[in-house]
């Protein structure tokens, strides 16, 4: 087996809370192989955001990894000094935040922002980074880039910007890119043109991608496996086909479920009834219990941990073969 | 202004009631020339980019209204002008017959501005990082004396954070303690908070999984129906358009290209760029349906194509389509449907 790009280990993520510690990550663990784009969804808050932050090193203190490992090509980086994790964040591992516009400097013309990236991370002359900025630019969809290089970001779209943001990640050639809802902002065509340019970095360079995101109908279209978030633990995680069509996990059939699509004329949009747990009010047992359909005794005391079915990885009691009362 | 030779588009109404915003002539021009100096040396023109270039179109009261095109087509600008943050380079917005850009009706644009609020496509970075959650949504709430009272105003404030499905609690926070979705709904709850009339909603739910937004759209219609709230709603996604709007209007390099019922939209889209645009949404039941990409290269706001901003992308373009920019007639602004040379 190859090595995984990213390998995460039992990450735990903490915040300083008014009243004591706020665990938002417990124990989340994943592997990233080269070329593989693994989607991660979940309910608005379970971590996703987090735990790509985590990765790159980048959780603002007092909060902090309180626990396990995270290995980029099989060296360890959740301990490294914050000089060598600058190193590592733009050149080895790229990032797109989720709000496009703390990524971009107001004052600057992106496409300085992004030929001075270019320059730090590799050793192009100005004028070479310029062209690539350019190149980087007509990739990401933006029309008449040799134009708009010279433009300001508010003088963007939103969506624009989006992709401003994405070039910014792609400019020194990662090995992992972070990407945290690169789509949210996009129309479908221009959606498609990202969703195929990440699969080509993949195909091409072996580029890991972890893609935060909602949106079904991309996860459907680029990721490989996905991972379902539910409450700073992964619900479910597995090949992109069985989990969006044949969810286990009962919260992954409520997600799948309530995706509204174009062939359906209902008042009233699907919901889980209720809402995600805080971080200071997590249920005791599985997180998940007061919410959910199938909840039993056991739910409402012991933890379940992540469970082999099949391709899948499932953290719910019910597919614990001990339990008789699984379906 | 000369009396119009032709038949003036139909205004899109309906008669019998006044519209409750009615967008007349739209437009919006930028300068995105280089710097002066730039421009002697490199012998440069002037550039101009018409983000807005003539929409027109009408909100009913109590109906939503969305905006759906491709990114960079204009929705945004469009939205900016109706609620008066950006002068329109021509034309007018009238919100319940008040004008947003006459200087002689600034008294009593001021009154309806209370009544009007926008959701801004990035939450994060319309509300000040340094106020307590708490404070940035009771702020219009103070502005415009809704409420007296500390105790009042609290109490209000944890009700609207419970409404967008956070805890009261979460008032101590700062944004930046919140997920992109949480901060998402702390804008929604702001702008509830002002207990305007008229919502503008720019993206409102992008940063939503299906079941918080669902959550969120299902309360902003219960508001509608009880309230008999109007909305401008701008999503690029299209199940959610179909499921809030009324009214669509497909916006193409900053004109409108074809305005339907929600419903007729959908089943019976006509303009070609609207064909393409509901083939290319991706296909989430894996049911091996090919998604048809939208084709062609992105059009240049700058230096638009000839005649219909569309025809480099179109498969119905012809000679006319490359000089004669068409009008909209009927609700499409396309020669060939004009023509009835469209295939059903
Ligand atoms: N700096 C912080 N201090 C305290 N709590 C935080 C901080 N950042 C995030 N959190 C909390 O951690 C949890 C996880 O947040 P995260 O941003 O990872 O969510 P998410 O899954 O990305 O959600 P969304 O889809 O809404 O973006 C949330 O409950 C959030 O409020
Ligand atoms: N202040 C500005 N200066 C220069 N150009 C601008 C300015 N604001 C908007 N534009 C340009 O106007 C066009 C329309 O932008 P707008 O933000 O309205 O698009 P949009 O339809 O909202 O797109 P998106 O879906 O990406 O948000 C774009 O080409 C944009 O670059
Ligand atoms: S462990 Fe129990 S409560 Fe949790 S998802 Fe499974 S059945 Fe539901
Ligand atoms: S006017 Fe011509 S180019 Fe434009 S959409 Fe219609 S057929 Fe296509
Ligand atoms: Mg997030
Ligand atoms: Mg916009």
């Amino acid at each position: 087996m190859t090595e995984p790009v990213l390998s995460v280990r039992n990450l735990r993520v903490a915040f300083a809370g008014r009243r004591g510690t706020l665990t938002a990550i417990d124990d989340v663990s994943f592997d990233i192989a080269p070329g593989e784009i693994l989607g991660v969804v979940g309910e608005s808050g379970a971590g996703k955001s987090v735990t790509g932050s985590a990765v790159i090193g980048l959780i603002d203190p007092p909060g902090g990894i309180v626990g396990g490992q995270v290995l980029l090509k099989g060296e360890r980086i959740d301990n490294l000094s914050p000089e060598a994790m600058r190193r590592i964040r733009g050149r080895r591992i790229g990032m797109i935040f989720q709000d496009p516009l703390t990524s971009l400097n107001p004052l600057y013309r992106v496409g300085r922002q992004i030929v001075e990236t270019i320059r730090t991370h590799t050793d192009l002359s100005e004028k070479a980074a310029r062209q690539r900025a350019i190149d980087l630019l007509a990739e990401v969809g933006i029309p008449a880039p040799e134009r708009r290089i010279d433009g300001y970001p508010h003088e963007f779209s939103g969506g624009m910007r989006q992709r401003v943001v994405i070039a910014l990640a792609l400019a020194a050639e990662p090995e992992l890119i972070i990407a945290d809802e690169p789509t949210t902002a996009l129309d479908v065509s221009v959606q498609a043109q990202i969703i195929a340019l990440l699969k080509r970095l993949g195909s091409e360079r072996g580029t890991a991608v972890m893609l935060v995101t909602h949106d079904m109908g991309v996860i459907a279209e680029a990721a490989d496996r996905v991972a379902v978030m539910y409450s700073g633990r992964i619900a479910e995680i597995g090949p992109v086909r069985d989990v969006v069509q044949n969810p286990l996990h009962p919260y992954a059939k409520g997600l799948m479920g309530a995706i509204p699509t174009l062939a359906q004329d209902t008042d009233r949009l699907a919901q889980i009834p209720g809402s995600m747990p805080r971080l200071s009010n997590i249920p005791p047992g599985c997180a998940f219990n007061p919410r959910c359909p199938s909840v039993f005794g056991r739910c409402r005391v012991e933890r379940p941990d992540p469970i082999p079915v099949g391709a899948h990885r499932v953290a719910c009691h019910l597919y614990d073969r001990s339990e008789a009362s699984a379906a | 202004m000369n009396a119009p030779v032709m038949p003036l588009p139909q205004p899109d109404t309906r008669p019998g009631d006044a519209p409750y915003v009615v967008i007349e002539g739209l437009r919006r021009t930028f300068d995105v020339s280089r710097p002066w100096l730039n421009r002697v040396i490199e012998r440069q023109p002037r550039q101009i980019l018409r983000a807005v270039d003539g929409v027109s179109f009408a909100i009913r009261r109590g109906q939503t209204f969305a905006l759906v095109g491709e990114s960079g087509s204009g929705k945004s600008t469009v939205a900016r002008m109706v609620v008066g943050l950006l002068p329109p380079s021509a034309g007018d917005v009238r919100i319940t017959g008040v004008s947003m850009t006459d200087p002689r009706e600034a008294a009593a644009r001021r009154r309806l501005r209370r009544r009007i609020q926008m959701i801004f496509q990035d939450p994060y970075a319309s509300m000040n990082p340094r106020w307590r959650v708490r404070n940035i949504i009771a702020e219009p709430i103070r502005a415009f004396n809704l409420l007296q009272g500390d105790v009042a105003i609290g109490r209000r404030v944890g009700e609207l954070l419970g409404l967008v499905g956070l805890h009261p609690d979460d008032g101590v926070k700062y944004p930046h303690e919140f997920s992109g979705g949480q901060r998402q709904r702390i804008a929604i709850a702001r702008a509830l908070a002002s207990e305007a009339e008229f919502l503008v909603g720019d993206e409102p739910t992008s940063a939503l999984d299906v079941s918080v937004q669902a959550q969120i759209l299902n309360l902003m219609r219960d508001l509608q129906d009880r309230l008999g709230l109007t909305y401008l709603f701008i999503s690029h996604n299209l199940a959610v358009v179909r499921h809030m709007a009324n009214r669509i209007g497909v916006m193409y390099l900053g004109r409108v290209v074809e305005i339907a019922d929600g419903r007729e939209l959908f089943r019976a889209p006509k303009h070609p760029y609207t064909r393409m645009l509901l083939d290319s949404v991706p296909d989430i039941g894996l049911t091996g349906r090919k998604r048809i990409p939208v084709s062609g290269e992105i059009p240049n706001p700058i230096d638009p194509p000839t005649g219909c901003a569309f025809n480099p992308r179109c498969p119905f373009a012809n000679e006319r389509c490359r000089t004669e920019v068409p009008t909209l007639v009927e609700g499409v602004a396309c020669h060939a449907f004009q023509e009835r040379r469209l295939p059903a």
